[in-house]
């Protein structure tokens, strides 16, 4: 990485116009050319600097019931719990974490009665309680990551 | 998931950029050929969602491992009920907070309200950016811990 791919990462994680030669426009921006521009973010992604370049979508805003969800799982009997929730089609992310409640997953579901199924299952299959703290209210995100 | 509340033509053009964009001169022109409508009502369907909050940006998703952020901690906080909105808002437009989330209290099992994710090079320096979050809370939180990711069990992302 140098310097150009470091300008590129640290102003271009929002801002990308919607227009018919966007990537012209963001390397005018730059002081560079579109091909420059084009070819370097390539090999970014190739070199897995960046995961994406494109929109990201709020998911939720489309509709769908989200929630984030926690377990107290004892070290013994982990495993065979992740396995268990990590097979259902409900929970998109599974950690673990440092903390007595040791498993946090985020289910998203057609309705909201989708989550409270899915957890109900859960508490059945593993024989241990769900803890759910769905978002209540989301407060503006700024996070920009400097390369 | 085939759950969400929007018209085939979102949809396609959601299913055909959530991956990235095409690396091509006019790339809003691709994605309309690939899905068959003409490049002005892709254009205008991507303003429109972006103006609906649909979408949150546009632009590069940088690895934060790449970068050297390799510790990640979900920090909680159990502030006042009647600051949270407030505190919430504050802790936000913090450039080292990525998602900042009122939830709610468990009691007995759990009794922090807001969560905030913290990025860092390492631990020392989550909790350097965890002390500034304290003290900007000061004097409306009761408790607060730090909740470090030891290992990702599942990771599918939120997809359409």
């Amino acid at each position: 990485m140098d310097a150009t791919d470091r300008a590129i990462i640290n102003s271009l994680q929002g801002g990308f116009p919607i227009c018919e030669r966007p990537y012209q426009a963001a390397a005018e921006q730059l002081g560079i050319g579109e091909d420059e521009l084009l070819a370097r973010l390539k090999h970014l992604l190739d070199d897995k600097i960046l995961t994406r370049f494109g929109p990201m979508y709020q998911i939720e805003r489309m509709g769908g019931a989200f929630s984030l969800a926690a377990m107290r799982v004892p070290e013994a009997d982990f495993e065979r719990v992740a396995a268990i929730v990590n097979a259902m089609p409900e929970v998109a992310h599974n950690y673990q974490r440092q903390h007595s409640l040791n498993m946090w997953f985020v289910l998203a579901t057609e309705t909201p009665d989708g989550i409270a199924s899915a957890i109900a299952k859960i508490e059945a299959a593993t024989g241990n309680r769900v803890i759910n703290v769905p978002k209540e209210r989301e407060y503006f995100v700024g996070a920009r990551f400097v390369a | 998931m085939s759950v969400f509340n929007i018209d085939v033509i979102d949809r396609a053009i959601v299913e055909a950029t959530q991956g990235g964009l095409p690396l091509v001169p006019q790339p809003y022109h691709a994605v309309a050929e690939r899905i068959g409508v003409p490049p002005e009502v892709v254009i205008h369907r991507l303003q429109a969602m972006q103006k609906r909050g649909i979408i949150r940006r546009i632009g590069a998703v940088p690895n934060h491992y790449a970068l050297g952020y390799q510790a990640n901690g979900m920090t909680v906080w159990d502030v006042l009920n009647d600051r949270a909105d407030e505190l919430g808002a504050m802790i936000g437009t913090l450039d080292f907070v990525t998602h900042c989330y009122r939830r709610p209290r468990r009691l007995p099992d759990w009794r922090y309200n807001l969560f905030a994710m913290v990025h860092g090079h390492d631990r020392t320096e989550v909790e350097a950016k965890a002390a500034r979050i304290a003290e900007m809370l000061h004097p409306y939180c009761r408790a607060h811990t730090i909740l470090y990711s030891t290992r990702i069990l599942k990771k599918t992302g939120l997809r359409i």
